[in-house]
């Protein structure tokens, strides 16, 4: 390789490391429009003047709702477009960059078209589900910008095949070795094998804690039988059985921290569904009784 | 006689490797211990889990050793004894062991793993099971699900259930609840669930029709010509609002529920903002140049001198709407200074003091002295003669034994019978009689407070000096006669000035009297005693003012719709009090 050509392989590598994410796209662009978008809201808001007091039926309020509406509309149509990866100014990050702080936006806006009057009806009903769409929303952003370091670091450049391998590797050393044990160790060894790392529930997945696994209580098990076993053949399983705790912990850590960074959207989306078909329930029923 | 056991396996791309083993023995060992003669590594199973042998009769005997079973044809047993020429399926584990008997006669025990060996990692896919999917419903499914609940909840059922009870509207729609976007006003509380009573035709705002079924002695503000004269030309943004509220099918500038909205929360009706009578009247001789009625638009800033409904001319009773800025005189037909009853150091003080508290007096004279307020405390009562006038402007005219005579208040043909009777022999008082005022009491010529008010009136009849200036009747009627009859001006009392505002005296019975009438300064009955715009400003101003006391918008003392009766807020207000107040007792 040429120098000419080793410096442009550098140059390249620079450009592609000078990483600029949907959030702090264009120094905020979106931000900022979504900022002069709700100070305008409020703004009208307070001049608007509506008697005898401020609510959804006013101009204002159909103003609002209507532009509302369009918003949550335009950041549903995110799941289609994210489906088709772009360059440019309307590029899908520019597109998700806008998805985000508009959607923050819709905060202000939707607020101020009930006019803080809210009941248990189907009009608040949707005001709710846009808020946890919203909600979850957030919880997304803030996982995707704070976890993945912590994935990375804890998968040590591994795969997902490759941790499944390795713990598959070690079961069947495991199986093998465990073959002279009494049944009694057998039986918790087998115990062992058989524990699914990924048979556990919604819960285990978010928190982590996996107090009183079979593996677990296979090394204690073997930790019955001193602290140094005397027979051998449970002294190389009672290894074995840590190097599988150790691979199974790390697949833990990594199946938590996936589960944190995806859960969100099994909140964001069906609420979203939700909120689509309230909010469609929220125009018609105004019309309908208008 | 003797075991064969065939052991079947596959290689990895599906092979079949068939091997065959014989043992002349009787009896087998069979397990995961590798002295076993069939060695299954299996940790499912015991290092020594069941022993096969012979039996007479050629059956095999199967027993389980340890504590682990086995299957015997699918079912779970410890023990079996199988014939193999029928032939049996045992299951060890993950292996199969078919028990046969082959050609020679030997017991076929074909042996195929059948499965994994459980925990040996196998099976996973690690493209899925890493995600969520495995442990959380389908996000489609859950969308589905979710949007189908809340569109047929609320929209589906209460349409088909509004569609289903139009035909009967004792009916009530089940589910529109859902859609009320807040509680109606206290007055149309009843109607709260019975949404068809306004909203009564899909996708058809409400109209004034649905309103004037309940009420229907609204009245219209004005005709209906003059209403669309008066209103002013919107500017652009009104008229796009305008536009685009037609454009959905509202009904337009007038209607009802342009000033009355619903659905504003429980409580009373919120009174209507002073734009929506701006709108008209703030520049209303623009567009009506005959209208009598000044601009408005608001009470601080924009709104004509109060005018009065006073009596111009006693004799006729005439009553004229006056300016309170042209200096209006009434001429109601008395004759009654305020100042000299009000006057704390004058006489009408001094003989308040001596009557006493058991007459209801007992200080210098004050304005309740005379005037009574009405039940409701809006205004006064006329003031009565005999009730608030008599207790010193004695009527008596004579006394027999302990008895006084009094003249009829009100009755002039009485009165001129009863002083020509006393004229023609009856005893007089110890003062000429028919003189003017005589206080009830011993007070004649001679004691503290005797006075002789006829004046110098010699020669004329007891009746012409009654009535002459400073006899009894003529100290505060004008006589007036009615042909050769004599008569006094009648009186009229007008009990309510503004007939088309509203003015309430209860809340502001927290102010003195002389806060807004001059009385005290007053020397004639002709001074009109009403306080003028400039004075109600002084708390009262625009609706939006902030520096007012009490803003104050149109609805406060005017009513849209034409009415003696108070506006509409008041009303309210009154029955809201009348509610709220604790029974007595």
């Amino acid at each position: 390789m040429t120098s000419t050509s080793r410096k442009a392989a550098q140059g390249a590598r620079r450009v592609s490391t000078d990483h600029e994410g949907f959030l702090r796209l264009a120094g905020f662009r979106w931000l900022k429009i979504a900022l002069v978008i709700s100070l305008i809201a409020i703004i009208g808001y307070i001049a608007a003047d509506i008697q005898p007091r401020p609510n959804g039926g006013s101009w204002y309020g159909y103003t609002l709702g209507t532009i509302g509406a369009g918003l949550i509309v335009w950041l549903t149509l995110l799941g289609v477009r994210k489906r088709a990866m772009t360059p440019g100014g309307w590029s899908l990050k520019a597109w998700t960059s806008a998805h985000v702080y508009l959607g923050l936006a819709l905060i202000v806006i939707a607020t101020l078209h009930t006019g803080f009057q809210l009941g248990w009806n189907v009009h608040t009903l949707a005001y709710l589900l846009m808020l946890l769409v919203i909600g979850s929303g957030v919880f997304g952003i803030v996982v995707y910008s704070t976890l993945p370091t912590a994935l990375s670091a804890n998968r040590e450049e591994m795969t997902d095949a490759q941790m499944v391998d390795g713990i598959a590797a070690v079961d069947r050393q495991l199986h093998a070795a465990a073959q002279p044990l009494a049944q009694a160790d057998a039986e918790r060894v087998l115990a062992a094998l058989n524990e699914d790392p990924f048979a556990q529930g919604l819960w285990r997945r978010l928190s982590g804690r996996y107090r009183g696994g079979a593996t677990e209580l296979a090394i204690a098990g073997c930790d019955s039988a001193g602290p140094v076993p005397a027979d051998p053949a449970i002294a190389r399983v009672e290894a074995l059985l840590r190097r599988r705790k150790a691979q199974l912990d790390r697949m833990r850590r990594h199946l938590r921290l996936k589960a944190l960074l995806e859960v969100w959207l099994f909140v964001h989306v069906p609420a979203t569904i939700a909120l689509l078909a309230a909010l469609t329930a929220h125009i018609i029923s105004v019309f309908y009784y208008w | 006689m003797a075991f064969r056991i065939r052991q079947i396996e596959f290689t990895a791309d599906g092979r079949k490797i068939v091997r065959d083993r014989d043992i002349a023995t009787a009896e087998l060992t069979l397990g995961r211990a590798a002295e076993n003669d069939i060695h299954l590594a299996d940790l499912a199973l015991d290092a020594r889990h069941a022993r096969l042998s012979l039996e007479l009769g050629g059956r095999v005997a199967v027993q389980a050793v340890g504590s682990l079973g086995f299957t015997l044809d699918g079912s779970s047993t410890s023990s079996a004894s199988i014939d193999p020429a029928t032939g049996a399926e045992l299951g060890f584990g993950s292996h199969r062991l078919g028990v046969a008997r082959d050609a020679d006669g030997a017991v076929l025990l074909t042996l195929q793993r059948i499965e994994a060996a459980s925990g040996e990692g196998e099976g996973l896919d690690p493209g899925r099971s890493f995600t969520l999917t495995g442990v959380m419903p389908s996000k489609r499914v859950l969308s589905w699900l979710l949007a189908a609940l809340i569109l047929g909840l609320f929209l589906a059922i209460p349409i088909a259930s509004h569609l289903n009870s139009r035909a009967d509207p004792t009916i009530r729609a089940i589910g529109d609840r859902s859609w009320n976007p807040g509680p109606l006003s206290a007055a149309h509380h009843g109607l709260e669930g019975s949404c068809q009573s306004c909203h009564v035709k899909p996708f058809e705002s409400v109209r004034d029709s649905s309103c004037l079924t309940c009420h229907k002695s609204a009245h219209d503000h004005a005709p209906a010509v003059r209403l669309a004269g008066a209103r002013a030309t919107p500017l652009f943004g009104e008229k796009l609002l305008q536009t685009v509220a037609h454009g959905f099918g509202k009904p337009g500038a007038g209607a009802c529920v342009d000033c009355h909205t619903e659905h504003e929360g429980a409580g009373r009706m919120e009174p209507t903002r002073q734009k929506f009578c701006a709108d008209c009247h703030g520049t209303l001789n623009q567009r009506l140049s005959d209208t009598k009625l000044g601009n408005a638009a608001d009470f601080g800033t924009l709104h004509p001198q109060f005018r009065a409904r006073i009596v111009t001319d006693a004799s006729s009773r005439r009553i004229s709407s006056v300016s309170l800025d042209a200096n209006p005189r009434e001429d109601s037909g008395l004759i009654f200074p305020h100042k000299l009853h009000l006057d704390p150091r004058g006489g009408a003080a001094r003989m308040a003091i001596t009557l006493g508290t058991a007459g209801g007096y007992g200080q210098a004279l004050g304005c309740a002295n005379c005037h009574r307020g009405t039940e409701d405390g809006v205004r006064f009562k006329p003031v009565d003669m005999e009730r608030d006038c008599e207790s010193c402007h004695s009527l008596a005219y004579d006394k027999v034994g302990s008895t006084f005579r009094t003249l009829r208040h009100g009755d002039i043909d009485q009165m001129v019978a009863d002083l020509s009777a006393s004229d023609h022999g009856a005893v007089p008082l110890a003062s000429p009689i028919g003189m003017g005022r005589r206080r009830a009491g011993d007070y004649a010529s001679g004691g503290a407070y005797y006075a002789n008010f006829s004046g110098h009136n010699v020669g004329l009849s007891s009746v012409q000096r009654a009535l002459s200036r400073g006899g009894v009747c003529g100290e505060c009627h004008r006589p007036q006669l009615d042909g050769a009859k004599p008569g006094v001006m009648p009186v009229t009392q007008i009990s309510r000035f503004m007939a088309h505002g509203w003015f309430d005296h209860k809340p502001h019975s927290q102010e003195k009297c002389s806060s807004c009438h001059a009385a005290e300064r007053s020397a004639s009955s002709a001074d009109l005693l009403l306080p003028d715009i400039k004075q109600c400003r002084t708390c009262h101003l625009g609706e939006t003012s902030s520096k007012a006391d009490v803003p104050s918008g149109c609805a406060m003392c005017h009513a849209y719709h034409p009415s003696p009766l108070a506006p509409s807020q008041d009303r309210a207000k009154r029955k809201l009090t009348a509610i709220g107040r604790k029974p007595e007792g």
